[in-house]
């Protein structure tokens, strides 16, 4: 790794510090939405649709009323008088259709779980007691689940008024596919492949507590959330509050993976009622509801079809796409972005002349899906990685060779792939040497054809795979959507030498308020304890985006770097006057203004101290300004990607389909690392989160609608016994997109993962002829494949 | 509402009585009577462990124990054992390892490390560590730092044993 000039000694870009904010969770001392408690606070309870799709024909709360300790039971109708339905469309997603969609549902309810009422009570034990006997009266309608019969002619339909259940289509070609795929000297081969559902599974689930003074209409809300700006201007806009008087606070976040980035009806709905009401109310869901109405994510059937020619170079391309989204498109973000990804990046990796791709996104009565960790990428890559394998068997090449030859060269770049996607400063070939080097690939095959002999079935499986980080306006903003590509920094000098922050990006565990302390800390020169982060307020941060699509190091990272040197030159330019210095001479290390070679002049707290008490010894005309602010996007690109590698080595058990990981192992470019503990600590929770879809995780529903295992006894989330360890290294190719040069790194372990699963279960599969291509790969599905059952 | 019931117990050393409903939970007792809201509940199944508190000297689940189930008891949750310095060393690793990051399955993590390196005279390997864990689920680490951590502060307890 070369040297950059943020390895001088006492850098903290760079370095394994310990995160300075997690004493207090260790000790008990976190403060989640549930812990949250207000003077005279109501608690809500929903009454949810026991139906997948049902007309709501009347709704009877007298009995629920009569529970001593119930405030008030408000209907859909009640609602939607203070809080205006959405649309979750973008328009630059052309042609995508959802229709306006209540916070709870007036007339028909549209998957199991959807709000129907709400009711607020001294306790959430008694809003659960009067809930139960809030009586609806349903008159149940056909359900639309499976994704393609809802595209059948004679499927009914979820909205009336559209005349299919489509909620957009796109297609995209580029060069002449089908050429490719006719030329007899090349290979072509095709695979079609399903990805279950599933979901987040915070452990914190989500919540909100609101409180209304209607004396000067003011509303607050803390949220267990990813985006407080955006909820700000969601609930401005649907409540009719001006937004200057909205303030939304996001205090610790028990987990979020992208879930807790979306405006949900029954979080808004809790605004509504604490105007209606005017006394703060909390919604807390517990872990049925959270299965219920948290966004899902996946579930797609996508047909992929390849070809290469005779020196094994990838010709053409071409997927078919089709994933279900639930009833209504989520709003704002929309449920587009997911399948978008997928026709987006599917072979980003490789250079490919020929492209063609269909996605189809469609309504059906189940949970809404949306943006949820790694977002398409799991699907985008497994789909390319599954047929890179597929092309290896059906010509003899080694599969990591064949990714090798395929691979967009480290040199190649700036790069444009067939879909028009634009990649810079990406190191796929150097990651995926560094891979095969790491898991030692040659020894590890020849183990595994040894173990066969004695009918042990290990495979290996291999990813090259890409990332999108640090979006730019391209992604939500041109849409329409109130979602900031910006993010701000503020950094303050006090009378004690401290340096205050504060950033428009928030916590929700991967370490942002570290990394933000780092920057801040190095950026400005005084040590880590002498730097204090504020994240998570409205009142209090600058403006901008939040933490998601792994932009919070890369964009909230690059303006707390340009806000810090900023006020490092403001300080300097007060120093030089008090000192008699020239600005350029003197510097700012460890809580001091030095001269370059180091000498300390006066300590920061003498300095901010003469400032603030002791103006009258200023020279004249001096007037210090110890606070700076800056902003910033990215600009030159639409994302900033990402590139690694991945691999993943297990066995399964025949008999019992069981698949047992034995090793994983990431190379992942993200750029110039801020520390690498948390960047490595992300890669394996996100890991982590891929090998749950892979093989345990799935919302699974009946015929008609009904989510089947909504209990964390019955949905598997991945175990600390079944877990490998994960081994991880870097490749550092900093982005030229900003100074700082960090790329994201919150999400590529989610999206590279689940290939590399199911290519090694096929692997370990591939002797006894039969393969897989079905997610979660679990027990039952690899027995059907096997064959042993039926 | 229900009737309630007199319950008196010790948590974190003190002594407490209170009128609680039969159906409530420790975990909720501990929540809303005492404010002691280290203690989180995740699931209400007893599959995710993050409401695992020390009741008499035995980790249970404070979801699935009814809060009338602890009268007598002596109770210790998170922030009694942070104050009394007891998993102090535990703290100490989880942190240098970085073994969370949301933390809201950590204080349950904690008290289940805590029985863990307890009731086992030797370091366990890093498969037992993972078998032990299976009852406390974390979503964010991948458990990998959690089971680094573990096992640093087992070796450093033999080590400080026997030195």
């Amino acid at each position: 790794m070369t040297l950059t000039k943020y390895d001088r000694p006492n850098s903290y870009i760079g370095s394994r510090v310990p995160r300075p904010n997690i004493t207090r969770l260790m000790a008990g001392r976190g403060k989640y939405i549930d812990d949250k408690s207000l003077p005279r606070m109501l608690h809500v309870v929903f009454v949810r649709s026991p139906f997948a799709h049902a007309r709501i024909v009347s709704i009877d709360a007298t009995a629920a009323l009569a529970v001593e300790g119930v405030a008030s039971v408000l209907t859909g109708r009640d609602i939607v008088d203070v809080v205006s339905p959405w649309v979750g469309v973008l328009t630059h997603l052309s042609g995508m259709r959802s229709p306006p969609q209540p916070c709870v549902a007036t007339d028909t309810a549209r998957w199991q779980g959807e709000p129907v009422a709400m009711v607020l009570a001294s306790s959430r034990a008694i809003a659960e007691d009067a809930a139960t006997l809030v009586d609806v009266d349903y008159d149940p309608l056909d359900a639309v689940c499976d994704m393609e019969e809802a595209l059948e002619p004679r499927s009914p339909l979820i909205h009336p008024g559209y005349d299919s259940n489509l909620c957009w289509e796109r297609k995209v070609e580029a060069g002449d596919v089908d050429a490719a795929f006719a030329d007899p000297a090349n290979t072509v081969v095709e695979r079609s492949f399903d990805f279950g559902r599933h979901t987040g599974v915070t452990l914190e689930p989500r919540g909100c507590v609101c409180e209304y003074d209607p004396a000067e209409d003011r509303m607050t809300m803390h949220y267990s959330g990813q985006a407080p700006h955006m909820i700000q201007v969601v609930l401005a806009k649907h409540l009719g509050i001006p937004e200057g008087r909205v303030r939304v606070i996001s205090d610790d976040v028990g987990g979020s993976f992208g879930i807790k980035v979306h405006t949900y009806g029954d979080e808004i709905a809790v605004a509504g009622a604490a105007k209606l009401l005017k006394r703060p109310v909390k919604f807390a869901a517990d872990r049925l509801e959270s299965f219920q109405s948290d966004i899902h994510a996946r579930e797609h059937r996508v047909r992929v079809k390849a070809a290469i020619n005779g020196e094994g170079l990838l010709q053409a391309l071409d997927v078919d796409d089709i994933t279900g989204i639930g009833p209504y498109s989520v709003y704002p973000r929309s449920s587009g972005i997911e399948g978008n990804q997928v026709i987006n990046l599917t072979g980003a990796p490789y250079r490919i002349p020929a492209y063609r791709g269909r996605l189809r996104v469609v309504f059906q009565n189940k949970v809404p899906t949306c943006q949820y960790r790694a977002v398409g990428h799991p699907i985008a890559m497994a789909i390319m990685e599954g047929v890179m394998d597929e092309l290896a068997k059906a010509t003899g090449c080694d599969p990591a060779e064949l990714r090798r030859i395929n691979l967009v060269p480290d040199d190649a770049y700036p790069h444009v792939s067939a879909q028009g996607m634009k990649f810079a400063d990406l190191s796929h070939q150097k990651c995926l040497a560094k891979l095969l080097d790491l898991m030692d690939y040659e020894a590890l095959k020849q183990e595994r054809d040894r173990l066969r002999g004695r009918g042990v079935y290990r495979g290996i499986g291999i990813v090259s795979m890409v990332e999108v980080t640090n979006p730019s306006p391209m992604f939500y903003g041109v849409g329409g959507a109130p979602i900031a590509a910006q993010d701000g920094a503020s950094a303050r000098l006090d009378a004690s030498g401290a340096l205050h922050v504060a950033s428009s990006i928030t916590e929700q565990g991967q370490g942002t308020d570290a990394m933000l302390a780092q920057i801040a800390a190095d950026g400005f020169g005084v040590d880590l304890d002498m730097v204090h982060v504020k994240t998570g307020d409205t009142a209090v941060v600058p403006y901008g985006g939040g933490t998601w699509a792994s932009r919070g190091a890369g964009i909230g990272g690059e303006a707390m770097l340009q806000a810090c040197k900023a006020l490092k030159a403001q300080v300097l330019e007060a120093a030089a006057a008090v000192l008699q210095a020239k600005p350029g001479a003197l510097d700012i290390f460890r809580g001091a203004v030095t001269d370059l070679d180091g000498t300390e002049r006066m300590t920061l707290a003498d300095l901010a101290r003469m400032v603030y008490y002791r103006g009258n010894e200023l020279p004249a005309g001096l007037s210090p300004e110890f606070i700076a602010t800056r902003h910033y996007k990215v600009s030159d690109v639409p994302f900033v990607f990402t590139n690694g590698a991945m691999a993943s080595y297990v066995e399964v058990d025949t008999d019992t389909g069981i698949v047992k990981l034995l090793k994983h192992w990431v190379v992942e470019d993200v750029g110039t690392i801020i520390n690498e503990q948390l960047v490595d600590e992300q890669i394996r929770g996100g890991v982590v989160q891929g090998i749950g879809g892979a093989l345990y995780e799935e919302c699974v529903y009946s015929d008609d609608g009904q989510l089947l295992n909504a209990s964390m006894a019955d949905y598997l989330v991945p175990m600390s016994v079944e877990m490998p360890d994960i081994e991880i290294a870097h490749v550092m190719t900093p982005t030229s997109t900003s100074e700082l040069g960090a790329k994201g790194a919150g999400e590529a372990g989610t999206a590279g993962a689940p290939g590399a699963i199911m290519n090694a279960v096929n692997d370990a599969l591939a002797p006894l002829g039969c393969s897989i291509s079905k997610m979660p790969m679990s027990p039952e599905r690899i027995l059907r494949a096997l064959g042993t059952v039926d | 509402m229900t009737e309630t019931m007199p319950i008196r117990l010790k948590v974190n050393g003190e002594a407490v009585s209170a009128l609680v409903e039969p159906r409530q939970h420790l975990a909720d007792f501990l929540r809303l009577h005492l404010q002691l809201t280290g203690t989180h509940v995740g699931c209400e199944h007893g599959v995710c462990g993050a409401c695992t508190v020390r009741m008499n000297g035995d980790i249970v689940r404070g979801c699935l124990t009814l809060a009338v189930q602890a009268d007598g008891a002596e109770i210790e949750t998170i922030e009694g054992l942070s104050e009394s310095g007891e998993i102090a060393d535990i703290q100490a690793a989880f942190h240098r390892r970085n073994a969370l990051q949301c933390g809201f399955c950590t204080p349950g993590m904690l008290v289940t490390t805590s029985e863990l390196l307890a009731c086992i005279d030797r370091v366990p390997t890093r498969e037992e560590v993972r078998s032990y864990l299976s009852g406390n689920y974390c979503r964010c680490t991948g458990y990998q730092a959690i089971v680094d951590a573990i096992v640093e502060v087992a070796v450093a307890r033999r080590s400080g044993s026997d030195t």
